[in-house]
């Protein structure tokens, strides 16, 4: 089973959830930068949360559907098509051979996820098959994908047990509701149920608000920058990707600019270099960084920080710690109740 | 430092899952080989909450997985401690109960380089900045052994601590856009080798033929933190053969 690539769109990769354990050799660690939208597309197509798919980046691919498969979409919409229909999302969906999905530009939101049923099976690197450019590792030979690429994937990867019979009633279901359709509209078939969506681009005119806990040298910055972090809006720079979200916006002043030695860094982590602009370190982010680190985005809201796109607006609250840790907490506790709710659906 | 003052921990969050350990006084020197170890006690010990621990300098990274910390505790904990509490406690105690058996001696590897002309476009201008000749400079440069103070900036690149004084040098005014893998460059008190081509501003006064990351490798940086180091200079003929060897 494959999907074949007509298109390759803006920037669409091989995505999991990253390779954990080899910051030690400086090695990042990755993955999709929306890990809420690939686990759940995960979940809606059997799979394990952390199977490989693909991450979308503003102008989605085109695919051609080698062999009945099926597969699911989450994150922003890039509205999906196949012939001349738009696909639903945040559900599982069954595409027959031969159909041809094709994505425009994200109308809100920057990146979307496709999951298909067994994985991707690119080959893992260092235990994952994130595509990590820069170290030229993981995914297609480390890079973005091109016209012609071929992307193995399905059954071979299948969890057994439970899954794999969910996987075969969906499939079976969802191939006999399509091919009930008219001759020409019978390339796929999805359930009316759906997975909930976050709240991407947040409340529009307001833009995305982040929670992040103030940073180790939050007290560095002067009292007007210690108000204004809080306070003011930022705008996503054109410059991020991966590894940060750059922000514009009035600049942050230190009181105190005292050199750091560098230590561990993480996604979330905001960063705010010598020209008073933040960054907000994403999925790809070098392992160690000097800058001083003025807040950090809480996990459960880097979903959020994934979904802006250059130009976004930006406003961060405070929380504390603990807050953070309890709202982390119940967001895990959500997953497992999504994953056992989508586990009891029967067609 | 003695073994009391090893689980004497300051400890300060890095976000809500990861946190930044220093041993003993906080105003204490940087050791990275200490920090080294450290590191690779807690990975040896693997506590399952535990996604990664890494050293830089005079710190240690650790990162865990606030969820299972909390399924490791008890309904009491849960009431007294934030899973960020309950991680410090686990690193104490695993510290304190492990520290004797803190890794051994450092490895020392030599890194072969050919200095100047095509590999090291900068020497030249460094050397006159430092006041030196050429010759002198690669021969300091060449002299001491360095530590592998942390992994860091990409894949595989080491920061090394131990540069002679004089051989300090500032960043370039503008940066490469591409500087060859295997390049030796110094910027401020640091050298460093660059393990792929990337856009750079360090100076660059040599090139190394080792490849310093392999991906397929079990252990894919060729060097880590705490590790000593010595650089050999080698002529053009022996860079441009090492390949066939």
């Amino acid at each position: 089973m494959s999907l074949t690539v007509m298109k390759p769109g803006f920037y669409t990769t091989i995505q999991d959830l990253g390779r954990p354990g080899w910051r030690r050799d400086g090695i990042p660690l990755g993955g999709a930068m929306d890990r809420y939208a690939l686990r759940t597309a995960n979940l809606l197509v059997g799979n394990e949360e952390g199977a490989a798919g693909l991450e979308l980046t503003l102008v989605g691919p085109t695919l051609t559907v080698e062999r009945d498969m099926l597969l699911a979409i989450c994150g922003a919409h890039m509205s999906p098509h196949m012939d001349g229909e738009e696909l639903p999302m945040w559900r599982p969906l069954w595409a027959a051979a031969g159909s041809r999905i094709t994505f425009g530009a994200a109308l809100a939101g920057c990146r979307a996820y496709i999951a298909v049923a067994g994985g991707i099976h690119a080959a893992a690197v260092l235990g994952s098959r994130s595509t990590d450019v820069r170290a030229g590792i993981g995914g297609v030979d480390g890079r973005p994908l091109q016209a012609g690429d071929t992307l193995p994937c399905g059954e071979r990867d299948s969890a057994g047990g439970a899954r794999a019979a969910w996987q075969r009633l969906w499939r079976a279901e969802l191939a006999a509701r399509a091919g009930a359709q008219p001759r020409g509209r019978n390339g796929f078939a999805a359930p009316g149920w759906f997975a909930p969506p976050l709240a991407y681009g947040g409340g529009a005119a307001d833009g995305i608000e982040l929670r992040a806990m103030p940073g180790s040298e939050f007290g560095r910055l002067s009292a007007a920058a210690r108000r204004a972090f809080f306070t003011e809006r930022y705008n996503v720079a054109p410059a991020s990707d991966r590894m940060g979200v750059r922000l514009a916006g009035p600049p942050l002043e230190l009181s105190d600019s005292t050199e750091l030695l560098s230590h561990g860094v993480v996604p979330g982590t905001v960063q705010l270099p010598s020209g008073g602009m933040p960054i907000v370190l994403a999925a790809d982010c070098q392992t160690t960084g000097g800058y001083p680190k003025i807040a950090h985005v809480i996990t459960a809201d880097l979903p959020l920080l994934a979904q802006a796109r250059p130009g976004a607006a930006i406003t961060f609250r405070s929380v504390t710690l603990a807050e953070a840790q309890r709202i982390e907490i119940a967001f895990e506790r959500d997953m497992r109740q999504l994953a056992a709710g989508i586990c009891c659906r029967m067609p | 430092m003695s073994n009391s003052d090893r689980t004497d921990l300051c400890v300060e969050p890095l976000g809500d899952r990861a946190l930044v350990v220093r041993l003993g006084d906080c105003k204490a020197p940087a050791d990275p080989q200490m920090m080294a170890d450290t590191a690779e006690l807690l990975r040896i010990v693997g506590p399952e909450w535990m996604e990664d621990a890494v050293s830089a300098y005079d710190t240690v990274t650790i990162v865990y997985d606030p969820v299972k910390v909390l399924a490791s505790m008890s309904e009491a904990e849960r009431s007294l401690r934030l899973p960020y509490e309950q991680t410090i406690a686990q690193v104490e105690s695993l510290l304190h109960r492990e520290h004797k058996h803190a890794a051994g001696r450092p490895r020392l590897i030599d890194i072969p380089v050919c200095y100047g002309g095509a590999y090291g476009p900068d020497l030249q201008e460094a050397a006159e900045r430092a006041e030196l000749s050429v010759q002198s400079f690669v021969e300091l440069h060449a002299s001491p052994e360095y530590t592998v103070a942390m992994i860091g900036f990409m894949p595989g690149f080491p920061y090394l601590t131990g540069l002679p004084r004089e051989l300090s040098q500032p960043r370039k005014a503008s940066p490469r856009s591409r500087v060859p893998a295997g390049s030796v460059g110094i910027a401020g008190g640091q050298t460093g080798i660059y393990p792929f081509s990337s856009p750079g501003g360090w100076q660059l006064i040599g090139r190394t033929p080792m490849e310093l990351f392999r991906s397929a490798e079990e252990e894919p940086s060729l060097l880590r933190a705490g590790d000593r180091i010595r650089f050999v200079p080698i002529g053009k003929q022996q860079m441009e053969a090492w390949g066939d060897r």
